[in-house]
């Protein structure tokens, strides 16, 4: 399906596209999809496309401003019937110990929402999450499809230093600290995966429209697998899904 | 090489930034005041994106152990060669043993020093530009050694006539474009956003610059969307925070103006207690 978007210049070198305002994963496959077109077509002066729940913005080079007709471009592009190639998403299974050693959090929330440790982690960990888009820090995955009963409010007081891998939920979203940061959201669980790595191309394995889901494992498996991360040998386990 | 003897207040490595890495949340970086160190670039005889040495309010000391030449251009920080005063905006011929030193702020508050060749720091994500978690080290350290090429030959006087604009450094004006937000705005909110001087607030990095003056504010947080340099963002409470170089690549307050790409690197010399004005460009 096709949506009705709005064109925004935006500064001197840069168009948004606006979708509906609304967080829903047809609209992220419209986004993807676009962004994918835009990206094999021939439109000169591009610098860059990136992405965000319900938008979309072309960065132009410098010197390159001609906004009426670049949004024509851009207007017929989307409106183009291409062969419905599916893109590559990849389904990510990323190891989580809710251990209490990092899970500092846990104990309180499940004591406020009248739950057990273990539906906490059963509720977390049973959710397939759709990655909207990275931002905020590098690697910082925007995911969407957390469980009502665990949407908890951010810490009236954020922490000045989260750990790196740190599994948290603030608000009604989920994510994962790529490195250490201050942060108001609630810990429940680290993971030893390494998010972003800069000097990889690209630096991050997971893309926007991506999903993925966490796995639980114990101290010892985290342990583990921590040291193979650590030396480089480590292989995340992945899958092809439909796009 | 160039030892560094005293590091300064805030001294990075700095090219025109890194581009292409958005899309994992890396921020674009590279020279707050573009305008300045490309001039000392050029009055150097380098191409505009050479690593250049970014100095905040107060300079570092430098050693410098081969022959080169340096130009300094941006804010007015009395730079000395050997303790005797040296000129901005000029190339100088260096030589082994020779120390760099800055003095006395004159104006401005962003400096850049240019060697030929530019600064042979790591290159991470095709770019120099320093930045925590990208490159090794987010500032320059004591005893740090930065690599630069050794030349003999003599600068280019050719370039040396270039006129520096000083109403960059003078002018309060900053030219801004509508935000993708700024319709949401009541006419009379839009009309205080060109009718009054707004002042810088002590909130200021290479991240954001906050202002001191307040906008009545009604608007809602919007759903995360994209940012760029230059944005103006409307919080809640009504802070006005203009997003600089090292900015997150999203975020979640109205944009409500986008400033012009020139009046980024005007900002860049503005410090806690400036005064600014936003003028709207159709």
């Amino acid at each position: 399906m096709t949506y009705e978007l709005r064109y925004k210049p935006y500064g001197e070198r840069s168009i948004l596209i606006e979708w509906p305002a609304v967080i829903d994963k047809n609209i992220l496959s419209d986004i993807i999809r676009f962004k994918e077109k835009i990206q094999n077509s021939n439109i000169k002066h591009l610098v860059e496309i990136k992405n965000a729940y319900n938008s979309l913005l072309v960065v132009y080079d410098f010197y390159f401003v001609d906004f009426e007709n670049e949004i024509k471009t851009l207007q017929e592009l989307y409106n183009q019937i291409t062969p419905d190639t599916k893109s590559i998403l990849k389904q990510w299974k990323i190891p989580v110990c809710y251990d209490t050693l990092f899970a500092i959090d846990l104990e309180e929330m499940a004591f406020e929402k009248g739950l057990s440790k273990t539906s906490i982690i059963t509720l977390h960990s049973q959710t397939v999450y759709t990655v909207y888009f990275i931002g905020f820090l590098p690697g910082f995955m925007y995911l969407g499809g957390l469980n009502e009963k665990l949407y908890t409010p951010r810490k009236a007081t954020p922490r000045l230093k989260i750990e790196k891998g740190a599994v948290a939920i603030g608000g009604e979203q989920t994510g994962v600290y790529p490195s250490e940061s201050p942060g108001g959201w609630n810990i429940i669980g680290n993971s030893p995966i390494t998010f972003f790595n800069p000097k990889n191309d690209p630096p991050c394995f997971v893309n926007a429209g991506d999903t993925i889901v966490f796995e639980p494992i114990s101290l010892k498996k985290y342990k583990d697998i921590k040291t193979l991360v650590d030396a480089g040998v480590y292989q995340l386990e992945s899958e092809v899904v439909d796009g | 090489m160039v030892k560094v003897l005293k590091a300064g207040l805030y001294t990075t490595i700095q090219d025109l930034g890194r581009y292409g890495y958005q899309e994992y949340g890396v921020p674009y970086s590279g020279v707050m005041d573009a305008y300045s160190a490309s001039m000392a670039n050029i009055l150097l005889g380098n191409n505009e994106n050479t690593a250049v040495m970014e100095i905040t309010m107060s300079g570092p000391t430098l050693e410098f152990n081969c022959h080169t030449s340096i130009c300094i251009s941006g804010a007015d920080l009395s730079p000395k060669l050997n303790k005797t005063p040296i000129k901005i905006n000029n190339p100088i011929p260096v030589k082994s043993g020779d120390i760099v030193s800055f003095g006395k702020h004159i104006s401005g508050f962003r400096c850049y020093l240019a060697v030929t060749g530019g600064f042979k720091t790591e290159k991470m994500m095709n770019s120099h530009s320093m930045y925590q978690g990208i490159t090794k080290q987010p500032l320059l350290f004591k005893n740090q050694e930065l690599i630069i090429d050794a030349t003999l030959k003599d600068f280019d006087k050719k370039h040396a006539a270039i006129k520096i604009n000083t109403s960059h450094f003078k002018t309060k004006e900053l030219e801004v474009f509508k935000g993708p937000e700024f319709d949401k705005l009541s006419k009379a909110q839009q009309d205080l956003l060109f009718s009054q001087h707004f002042t810088i607030a002590k909130e200021n990095n290479r991240m954001a610059y906050q202002l001191l003056e307040p906008l009545e504010n009604s608007l809602e947080a919007i759903i995360t969307s994209l940012v760029l340099p230059g944005t103006i963002q409307l919080t809640p409470s009504g802070k006005l925070i203009i997003l600089m170089r090292d900015c997150q690549t999203t975020g979640g307050y109205p944009r409500v103006l986008q400033l012009k790409g020139a009046s980024i690197n005007i900002l860049s010399q503005k410090f806690t207690g400036d005064s600014i004005r936003l003028t709207l460009k159709e």
